[in-house]
């Protein structure tokens, strides 16, 4: 397999990677470390590539135990991943400032989150993979990602509530 | 879109059994301008997951594995050649000794080998009295010597 056809294969779904890699790391610097890790291990296999039935899940499969070992050995050694993205929103740039700070708060409940939720979520909700898909990446039955997204989406919901009520979260 | 069927698919979205189909219907409802009153919380929920999967990876993927492979093959290579040039080093010159050695030849004749053999150690001694006979004129110092310091 040459880098054209690695590229072609590794295209559809790079940005997804990329996502849930930020997702889980927050910071953008980490997160294009991390799919950047994970393309090139796959290259480094891209001769068993062809045998796989789906590539993109085997990526997001590296992708969650990538991230997870990151962020275990920086709580290991007590450093925290800092972000400095803090102007990454362009889109919500010209929404309205009230949409922006809602919205805002939405990625901050997803933030605190646990790990599990958090992906889970993240591939449901974002980037819609079907319950199927997500339970051969997460390694788990679709029953208990169905409880854990059905939790993470009410933890949403509640905190969404208390903003709306009282204005304040 | 009727506000029963929304507010029954906001309850199933909440307990996980939606369909992407109908997640996908939420969203276009809470992206729209007309939501009620009472839904209004749940707008940003939606519109952050419509919002979150547009970002995209610009980073350069940095494909040099391969390279390195054939980096590490080509080492390979060479320290077969370089050993490999040793060893027949190595083995022509320990198997050309003993061929030199051989060529000396040998007697079969136990009387022939005895009168060689004594040919050759008169020689070698002839030589070491030759040798000798140049040593002789040291005694000459010895002989002065006790001359001077009489004992």
């Amino acid at each position: 397999m040459n880098q054209k056809e690695f590229i072609t294969i590794i295209n559809p779904f790079k940005d997804k990677v990329f996502r849930m890699a930020k997702r889980l790391l927050v910071s953008t610097e980490e997160a294009e470390d991390a799919t950047q890790e994970v393309m090139v291990k796959l290259w480094t296999k891209s001769d068993r590539l062809n045998d796989l039935r789906s590539v993109e899940a085997m990526a997001m499969t590296m992708t969650k135990n990538y991230c997870l070992d990151q962020l275990k050995s920086k709580r290991a050694s007590n450093l925290k991943i800092v972000h400095s993205n803090y102007t990454d929103r362009e889109a919500s740039l010209q929404q309205k400032v009230e949409d922006r700070d809602s919205m805002n708060w939405v990625e901050k409940i997803i933030n605190d989150l646990p790990e599990q939720q958090k992906l889970i979520i993240q591939m449901r909700d974002i980037e819609q993979y079907e319950f199927e898909e997500i339970a051969k990446i997460m390694d788990m039955n679709e029953t208990a990602i169905r409880v854990a997204l059905s939790r993470a989406r009410k933890t949403i919901r509640e905190f969404m509530t208390n903003t709306h009520n009282y204005g304040i979260g | 879109m009727e506000l029963d069927r929304i507010e029954k698919l906001l309850e199933q979205y909440f307990d996980g059994e939606t369909s992407i189909a109908e997640e996908n219907e939420l969203k276009v409802y809470f992206s729209s301008s007309n939501v009620a009153q009472h839904l209004k919380q749940y707008k940003p929920i939606f519109g952050f997951f419509s919002q979150e999967n547009k970002q995209q990876f610009k980073a350069t993927i940095p494909l040099q594995a391969k390279k390195r492979n054939v980096v590490a093959w080509l080492s390979i290579a060479a320290t077969i050649v370089v050993l490999f040039g040793i060893a027949t080093f190595m083995y022509t010159n320990t198997t050309e000794k003993p061929k030199q050695l051989s060529d000396l030849g040998t007697y079969d004749n136990p009387e022939e080998a005895l009168a060689a053999t004594k040919k050759a150690l008169t020689l070698v001694s002839q030589k070491i009295n030759v040798g000798i006979g140049g040593i002789n004129y040291i005694n000459e110092y010895e002989h002065s010597k006790n001359k001077i310091f009489k004992k």
